[in-house]
């Protein structure tokens, strides 16, 4: 039951799927923190329009399950309404999976910052009015860094939970760690070895975000405002 | 929206009304852009056929499939909420132990679960024990293993069959759901008890207490209404996490609206993710503005302010300034 062999047979693909799981979660990390960022200064902007825009996107997107919004940009944008970022289909279930966890992630993202942008005592955004900054003045110079150096800890909870979370891609086609995972208990020569392989899983994703965790506490640390 | 997004920007004044003015309309036009870019590509893939969308106007999808898939999610996730309450109660509490020996072990098995994602705790449930049993069988701990399928797991359908156990979709769902969120629980169990103030149990301490005593009726139940909004966000997020089940083929909303119905009519994927979309969507936003009311109702209630007197300032001097209730 512990024998170690067939996990180890199975270590590169293993390992492939790692690789998968951390290239789709860093260009979802970039991309998700573009996305809340924007919409974080949409939903305090003087255009209702915007405001009303993000608070739609937020509402929608932190209400339905990731895995449909996943399947509905694998199955229905990218198959139904064929649109494609590449002509290889694994590339462009890639990007879709990335886009798709990423407008996901931003939803908590842009809620995060909203959270940093209410610790910044008023005085700082009456002072930035007073000496005359518009309002994207006040806000890309006085507001937003310090609104994100409130929020390093809780963001690092969002991308912990993203780390996690790049396996309901899985759903979407898309080979990673997880995907690799059920294909290779599905082998039928795959018999022994199912606890080594759970067990290097589990311990594949504590390697990932237990030190993402530390270090978002430590840069929190070292970051914070001091007031 | 809230009072700090105002104080951004001045009441606008002629020329910010006429700038605001002209983005609202250039914001406007690219929205309606994108809309009509969408909309002319779903025409062009024949997505408004009217074949697609009926299906949705049907008694029948209702009754036969979607509403069967409603049951499915929240009887998976009622289950799974009073098991992770119950996971999260005692291992919270564990967490607090004064003994090493149950608060490490404790506190290592909440990191664990919390670290790990559920859809491979799902998978563990799902496919781990089927492989796993037929050796058991073998080993010593075999009749161990029959008595307690045979008398606990069979209430969530696990089966045994000559020594091999099969889990049902249902069973790993609750499993997977259970154990992350019970995980998740623990810290906000955790928290919340830390959050009273230490004069609290110091005083029950002092009128004679014993640690049960000081934890069930001094902390607990000012913990309890000081973490009720927590816990109703993370059943939230519970009741969106069982549409994992849609990996393994349990049969809930994602499954029955998303697979079952565009296999019987015509493929229609987007039509059927909209609907099912809107339901979760209503389901949730119920659940939240429901965990907003218990935040402003608690804000209210003076059982959750739990304020120790002269925390502020030094102590009062005996027999002094005592009489000075908080109301």
């Amino acid at each position: 039951m512990f024998d170690f062999d067939p996990f180890f047979d199975n270590f590169d693909e293993i390992l492939n799927g790692f690789a998968a799981t951390l290239r789709l979660a860093a260009a979802a990390a970039v991309l998700s923190l573009i996305i809340g960022t924007l919409l974080a200064s949409f939903r305090v902007s003087p255009v209702p329009v915007l405001r009303a825009f993000g608070t739609g996107y937020v509402n929608v997107l932190r209400n339905t399950p990731l895995t449909l919004v996943l399947l509905m940009c694998s199955l229905g944008l990218n198959d139904i309404l064929a649109l494609k970022f590449s002509d290889t289909t694994s590339t462009s279930y890639y990007w879709w999976a990335v886009l798709g966890l990423s407008a996901y992630t931003g939803a908590f993202v842009c809620e995060t910052l909203r959270a940093g942008v209410n610790t910044v005592p008023l005085g700082q955004a009456e002072a930035a009015r007073s000496i005359g900054l518009t309002f994207t003045q006040s806000l890309r110079i006085i507001i937003l860094p310090q609104a994100f150096r409130a929020i390093i800890a809780p963001l690092g909870s969002v991308f912990i939970a993203m780390i996690k979370n790049t396996t309901v891609a899985a759903a979407a086609s898309y080979a990673e760690v997880a995907l690799v995972t059920k294909t290779i208990v599905d082998k039928p020569t795959f018999a022994d070895g199912v606890i080594p392989l759970f067990l290097g899983v589990a311990i594949g994703f504590l390697i990932l975000t237990l030190p993402t965790g530390y270090f978002f506490g430590w840069l929190a640390k070292r970051m914070a405002v001091a007031r | 929206m809230s009072k700090e997004a105002t104080v951004l920007f001045d009441v606008p004044g002629p020329r910010a009304r006429a700038r605001n003015m002209l983005l609202t309309v250039v914001v406007s036009v690219v929205f309606a852009a994108v809309l009509t870019a969408l909309v002319w590509r779903l025409d062009a893939k024949g997505q408004f056929e009217e074949k697609l969308w009926t299906p949705f106007t049907k008694w029948e999808v209702w009754r036969g499939l979607l509403l069967p898939g409603l049951v499915n999610t929240l009887k998976a996730a009622a289950v799974a909420t009073v098991l992770a309450l119950l996971f999260g109660a005692v291992f919270g509490l564990a967490r607090l132990s004064d003994h090493w020996w149950i608060r490490v072990p404790a506190g290592v098995v909440v990191e664990f679960f919390r670290g790990i994602p559920l859809l491979i705790l799902i998978f563990l449930a799902f496919f781990v024990p089927n492989k796993v049993s037929p050796q058991i069988a073998e080993s010593p701990f075999g009749q161990a293993q029959r008595i307690s399928v045979d008398y606990f797991f069979s209430i969530f359908g696990v089966e045994i069959n000559a020594g091999v156990v099969t889990v049902p979709a249902f069973a790993a769902v609750v499993f997977g759901l259970t154990m992350y969120n019970g995980s998740v629980l623990a810290e906000v169990v955790r928290a919340g008890v830390l959050s009273i103030p230490k004069g609290q149990s110091e005083a029950a301490y002092s009128i004679g207490l014993r640690k049960n005593g000081v934890m069930r009726l001094v902390l607990l139940p000012q913990a309890v209404t000081a973490m009720m909004p927590a816990i109703v966000s993370q059943i939230v997020v519970l009741l969106k996490d069982t549409a994992l089940g849609f990996i393994i083929a349990y049969g809930e909303l994602l499954s029955a609206g998303f697979r079952t119905v565009p296999a019987n009519y015509h493929n229609n994927v987007l039509q059927a993710g909209i609907i099912v979309a809107i339901i979760y969507i209503a389901l949730n936003m119920s659940l939240s503005r429901f965990a907003t009311w218990l935040e402003r109702r608690s804000r209210r209630s003076r059982r959750t302010q739990a304020k120790t007197l002269g925390a502020g300032g030094p102590p009062p001097v005996a027999g002094v300034g005592v009489t000075q209730q908080s109301v």
